[in-house]
């Protein structure tokens, strides 16, 4: 557990950032640093507003306040002299191009086969050649297990398959930082394993991720910290087995017991 | 005592095998069928056997040259008039989903002003246009004018035609591609933008491909009230099927057979286009559930 670089820049910083869905304040000040090749975990009950901080990141959701830093650069915005300026929507697609986003709901391209769907953004947005894509796609098929599927239509896979195809598809281009938003929460009880299985093997390799989910098990093996949010605050956080073994916040404390009792 | 039940048993197990069922007799099915047929041999001998219809005459002309060229002006002008049609009304129903004000509104006036008056109408104002705007010019508003032409010079049955028809068409065709385009998953335009894909790319290689398959069937529905459409730039001049078959009865009397002549034409031209909607709804339903192309995998639930 010793990968936290605790000294030099985060990779991901955000300050005070608020977000409102009409009068529904989702974000209350959100303040967050990643830093280069840590696990972060992201746990809190439905509606904290833990998966729409996570779309703020990678500028799906636009922030009403505070600001979001990644990899050096202002999300969504540039800062020249002393005025800051919104970016136009191609400059925001050229940020995106170094964030990996898996869905809740897969997302996958249901007209293009697994490998289609991995080598779409390498070869139509990153300007890699299709021979080195696919390579490079068949080398990740590989990784997950799932080489015999590369010419399968998601329809044909199951949930999980389909989940690993796409936590393939964000690794394809090659990213600094992976968000998982909830990966494992459409997915049937038996399927939850093999995507977990992946991602462990992700975190063990170095890559910077921010995932949202409610699996315990997984935060308390593969993060390297924890972060509980609950009403668009964040309310604790700290390494796995301080945070999820003595929670010190009477939210965590609540929000964790309802996930042993159910354990047990 | 066993041993005598159990033949018994699988006895009873074989005939009740629902693999060797028989299907029932229906008479009544058959019966249906029988006076169908008959009603319909008895109709279509009326007819053929029914000297107004003049089928020589018909024979006669089916494959004349007048006929035939006014054939291809309504094939050319369908072709012309759609693509023209589709490519502006894609532009319009990406105009009419974005966020900008000015854009939408602009897409829905057109659509507002094309949907809401008579095509024949239209016709005859673009073929009228001279008397509108007996010169149309490109200036700087309020400014100096650029190039100037004769309404005459540009209007022509021909221009008018295409202009009205396809315009017209754009309008329709804008708000079938917009309704394909919303029932696209919304998680997709999603996916597509977090790849950092800008908005055309993620159109052309996600959204469209997908809308298609809500937009091929009723976009074969205008093709093919397109080419009835067409017959309507006859009172305009120009000699599609219909002016051709009306410039021989108005010289011969024989309406009804020269119209025949234009059915059969147009009936024939409606079963290759559905025949070929057949292809391209099989093609973009690929990746689709019982769509088998490629790779017949079934998915196994693996641990």
């Amino acid at each position: 557990m010793s990968r936290i670089a605790s000294e030099g820049a985060p990779l991901v910083s955000a300050r005070n950032v608020h977000k409102s869905f009409g009068h529904n304040e989702v974000l209350k000040g959100i303040d967050l640093d990643v830093m280069p090749g840590e696990v972060v975990v992201v746990l809190g009950p439905s509606g904290s507003g833990k998966s729409t901080f996570l779309r703020c990141i990678n500028h799906l959701e636009a922030i009403d306040r505070g600001s979001i830093m990644v990899a050096g650069e202002q999300i969504g915005y540039r800062l020249s002299g002393e005025r800051l300026t919104k970016l136009s929507p191609r400059a925001i697609a050229a940020q995106r191009r170094q964030i990996g986003m898996v869905f809740q709901q897969f997302n996958l391209f249901p007209h293009m086969t697994a490998l289609e769907n991995i080598i779409e953004a390498p070869v139509g947005v990153h300007g890699h050649s299709r021979k080195d894509a696919t390579d490079y796609a068949m080398e990740l098929l590989a990784r997950i297990g799932l080489t015999e599927k590369a010419n399968a239509y998601p329809r044909q896979l199951s949930g999980g398959q389909q989940q690993r195809v796409a936590i393939a598809r964000a690794l394809a281009i090659r990213p600094k930082l992976m968000l998982f938003d909830e990966p494992t929460s459409a997915l049937d009880p038996e399927l939850v394993g093999e995507v977990l299985a992946t991602m462990r093997d992700l975190a063990g390799q170095g890559l910077t991720m921010i995932v949202v989910t409610h699996e315990i098990g997984f935060a308390r093996e593969a993060a390297d910290r924890v972060v509980f949010m609950d009403g668009g605050l964040v309310v604790e956080q700290g390494r796995p087995e301080e945070v999820l073994a003595n929670p010190s916040h009477p939210r965590t404390r609540l929000f964790l017991s309802r996930f042993i009792r159910e354990a047990a | 005592m066993s041993s005598a039940a159990e033949p018994m048993h699988d006895r009873q197990a074989t005939l009740r095998d629902v693999a060797n069922a028989h299907r029932p007799v229906e008479w009544g099915r058959w019966l249906l069928w029988a006076f169908v047929l008959a009603v319909s041999a008895n109709f279509a001998w009326i007819v053929a056997w029914n000297p107004n219809f003049g089928w020589p005459v018909v024979a006669q002309w089916f494959t004349a040259e007048s006929i035939l060229r006014g054939l291809y002006v309504t094939l050319g002008l369908t072709v012309v008039a759609m693509v023209i049609g589709v490519i502006i009304g894609l532009l319009l129903a990406i105009a009419r989903l974005s966020d900008d004000r000015l854009f939408s509104g602009l897409a829905g006036l057109f659509i507002w002003f094309f949907r809401g008056t008579p095509l024949l109408v239209q016709l005859i104002f673009w073929y009228n246009l001279s008397t509108l705007f007996p010169e149309i010019s490109i200036s700087i508003p309020f400014g100096p004018t650029l190039v100037s032409w004769h309404t005459n010079d540009l209007i022509t049955p021909m221009t008018a035609a295409i202009a009205g028809l396809s315009l017209n068409e754009a309008a329709y065709m804008a708000e079938i591609i917009r309704g394909g385009l919303l029932s696209v998953d919304k998680g997709q335009t999603e996916a597509s933008d977090a790849f950092g894909m800008t908005r055309a790319r993620a159109l052309r290689r996600v959204i469209i491909p997908q809308a298609m398959r809500s937009i091929v069937p009723p976009t074969g529905n205008q093709l093919i009230s397109m080419i009835k459409a067409t017959s309507l730039v006859s009172v305009i001049a120009m000699a599609d099927l219909l002016y051709s078959v009306q410039a021989v009865y108005n010289r011969t009397f024989e309406v009804v057979p020269m119209l025949m002549v234009a059915v059969i034409w147009y009936l024939i031209i409606t079963t290759v286009l559905n025949i070929g909607q057949g292809f391209i709804e099989r093609y973009y339903a690929r990746g689709e559930r019982g769509a088998t192309e490629r790779m017949p995998v079934i998915a196994e639930a693996t641990p």
